[in-house]
């Protein structure tokens, strides 16, 4: 689906959105008023720049329009990987992103992710998955590394990890896979319009990815483990 | 029995646990979830690798200069540090503890390649969950102090969680960054950058350089009391999470590519930040590296 | 991977129940031992978990030896091995006992 396709989708009743490079950034009209967008699309890399500007639009909602919802489009295949992106401090940019969004949450704005193409590593991980929560459209391809590429820096034959990901999704790129885990709250489906009036409707909760993850069963320890750390005297002396 | 020794222990040689015992007031650490409890990685077994019984990071309690902290330290040798399923649950839970117990601060002690890629998607999604921890905690006012100064140094996404703490901390030894230099290598060729000349690699993902942008808040040497006494200097100069705060970021980072965007390497980047004679920063000591830099050393605000 | 169980016995008790150390990481050619509380009397119990299946007689043999020669009555001991050598194992066995006893730890 192209960008143009997914926004007269999410936003019958029309919206602004412009196209920056890559980035996609204005406004739509949700059937309970105006959301930000803040995207990557066409698969892009994020490099210093996207970056940058991406936290600038998050900075201008949260400066000229308080408590506005924030949807994020995400469909980018991960961080520029250059010297140049390295030498200037990327990691350091794509930080300051995540905080910015961590800012428009506690200031009061609901943040959802939808992913609409390719979620991957570096630029996912400060846009898309820092939202309240993260949706997909079908046909989301969302991953860390591709099963061969996998077998090459792991060392363990591709047939192997094609068998074992079939029963454990931690391991190959999908959809289905991040569901299992929770890392994806839900898919959404047409008429897209009345999943984002849904999702905007709900209440933002505290990550509950982790508990998400077990209930569905892909994803068995990491709620036990940190509620035990949290929760439990430290060992003593 | 060992006696305390004679010269300088390396902070980068240590092990996550003596990391941070050296760190931490003596005798005041108290392990959470330690290795008694055998909470390994669950993914390891099927794929014929051996696991470690504390999955390879250190969680805990401890003071720092009589005030309760919260400390994490990553263990470089188990898997290059890299975060799986455990292992950033157990980072997520300390910090998410920070939210009930207040500590003056969490100090995490960083020391890692980045995911997990035997355990790809719970990689991946462990460490958004501790991106969000951190700026959860940082959120509800606990200071989180990211000390780099490991083998490993700190790559991937928690490189970016590294700069995503209240500040950072670095020997000039240690590495930070996003794509490692194999990584670029290996998606873009040699043409773009040739992972085996060490010394290119310091001069773009070491801690002189990370330092000279202000990427790193301070540089320390590869000596556990040095990041003791840089950890109790940080712990009092928390970072806001404020419009204002961000705005100030936004435009520090935006006049860095201003000013250094055409650099390609860290002596160009250097040259433009107004070092007299940058081919000379890698080969001095800290103090003579401090004066030489001088004014041309940005700070984050 | 490769699951071995011994039951040795050793002439001196480890000394009183102390909080569990581990000592080493795993890696390849490298290991890490866990010590704790354990064993009964006059035993010390070992688990070992290798990533270097086979090696089951040189296991039982280095692992007497050390238990003949140092106090680990007592004593659980449970091993991740990445493939070290018979030295390096016997190296951090007494690493990992030295640290258990080491007084005011």
């Amino acid at each position: 689906m192209t960008a143009a396709e997914l926004l007269r989708r999410l936003f019958p009743a029309g919206c602004e959105v412009r196209r920056e490079g890559d980035l996609l950034l204005g406004t739509g009209t949700a059937a309970a008023g105006p959301v930000a967008v803040i995207g990557i699309d066409g698969g892009a890399e994020v490099g210093v720049e996207g970056a940058l500007r991406l936290a600038r639009a998050v900075l201008e909602v949260v400066r000229e329009h308080p408590g506005r919802p924030i949807l994020t489009l995400v469909d980018s295949r991960g961080q520029r990987m250059s010297k140049r992106d390295e030498v200037l401090g990327l990691n350091g940019y794509l930080g300051h992103l995540a905080a910015c969004v961590e800012l428009a949450r506690r200031s009061g704005h609901r943040i959802l992710a939808l992913v609409h193409g390719e979620a991957v590593s570096g630029s996912y991980l400060p846009l898309g998955m820092m939202a309240d929560d993260i949706h997909a459209v079908e046909g989301a391809r969302l991953g860390v590394m591709a099963l061969p590429a996998m077998a090459q820096v792991t060392k363990i034959p591709l047939a192997r990890l094609e068998a074992l990901s079939r029963e454990n999704p931690v391991l190959a790129p999908g959809l289905e896979p991040f569901l299992r885990i929770g890392a994806v709250a839900s898919v959404w489906r047409a008429p897209l319009d009345a999943a984002l009036a849904e999702a905007l409707a709900r209440p933002a909760l505290p990550d509950g990815r982790a508990a998400l993850g077990r209930e569905r069963g892909g994803r068995l320890r990491a709620e036990l483990v940190a509620r035990r750390v949290r929760d439990e005297d430290a060992d003593g002396p | 029995m060992t006696a305390p020794p004679a010269v300088p222990r390396s902070f980068r040689e240590a092990s996550a646990r003596r990391r941070l015992l050296d760190l931490l007031d003596p005798g005041s650490f108290r392990e959470l979830l330690g290795p008694a409890a055998r909470e390994s990685s669950p993914h390891l077994a099927a794929l014929d690798l051996p696991v470690s019984f504390d999955d390879g990071v250190v969680v805990g309690a401890g003071r720092l200069g009589g005030e309760p902290v919260l400390a994490a330290g990553q263990e470089g040798r188990f898997l290059g540090g890299a975060v799986g399923e455990v292992h950033g649950a157990k980072l997520t839970g300390l910090l998410q503890r920070a939210l009930r117990e207040r500590p003056r601060a969490v100090l995490l002690l960083l020391d890692t390649g980045g995911v997990r890629l035997q355990e790809a998607n719970a990689g991946i999604e462990a460490v958004s969950e501790v991106m969000r921890a951190v700026l959860s905690a940082r959120g509800a006012g606990v200071p989180v102090l990211a000390l780099v100064g490991g083998a490993w140094g700190c790559f991937g996404g928690m490189g970016i969680v590294a700069r995503c703490c209240d500040a950072v901390v670095m020997s000039e030894e240690a590495r930070l960054g996003l794509s490692g230099p194999d990584v670029i290598e290996a998606s873009r060729g040699v043409e773009e950058l040739d992972a085996s000349d060490r010394a290119m690699v310091w001069r773009t993902w070491g801690g002189k350089h990370r330092a000279l942008l202000g990427e790193a808040d301070e540089l320390v040497e590869d000596d556990p009391a040095a990041f003791r006494r840089a950890a109790l200097e940080w712990v009092r100069r928390p970072r806001p999470l404020s419009l204002p705060a961000l705005e100030r970021e936004q435009a520090f980072l935006a006049r860095r590519l201003e000013e250094l965007g055409g650099c390609a390497d860290g002596p160009d980047a250097w040259r433009a930040a107004g070092v007299a004679e940058p081919d000379r920063l890698p080969l001095l000591d800290l103090p003579a590296w401090s004066a030489a830099v001088g004014g041309a050393r940005r700070r984050r605000p | 991977m490769e699951h071995l169980a011994f039951e040795m016995d050793s002439r001196e008790e480890g000394g009183p129940a102390r909080p569990p150390v581990l000592v080493g990481a795993v890696g390849s050619g490298n290991l890490e031992v866990l010590v704790e509380p354990g064993g009964g009397a006059g035993r010390c119990r070992v688990e070992v978990h290798t990533s270097a299946p086979g090696f089951a007689a040189v296991w039982e043999a280095v692992l007497r030896d050390f238990a003949g020669r140092h106090p680990v009555a007592g004593l659980s001991l449970a091993v991740n091995d990445g493939g070290a050598t018979p030295a390096v194992v016997t190296l951090r066995l007494g690493q990992a006992l030295e640290e258990y006893r080491r007084p005011g730890r």
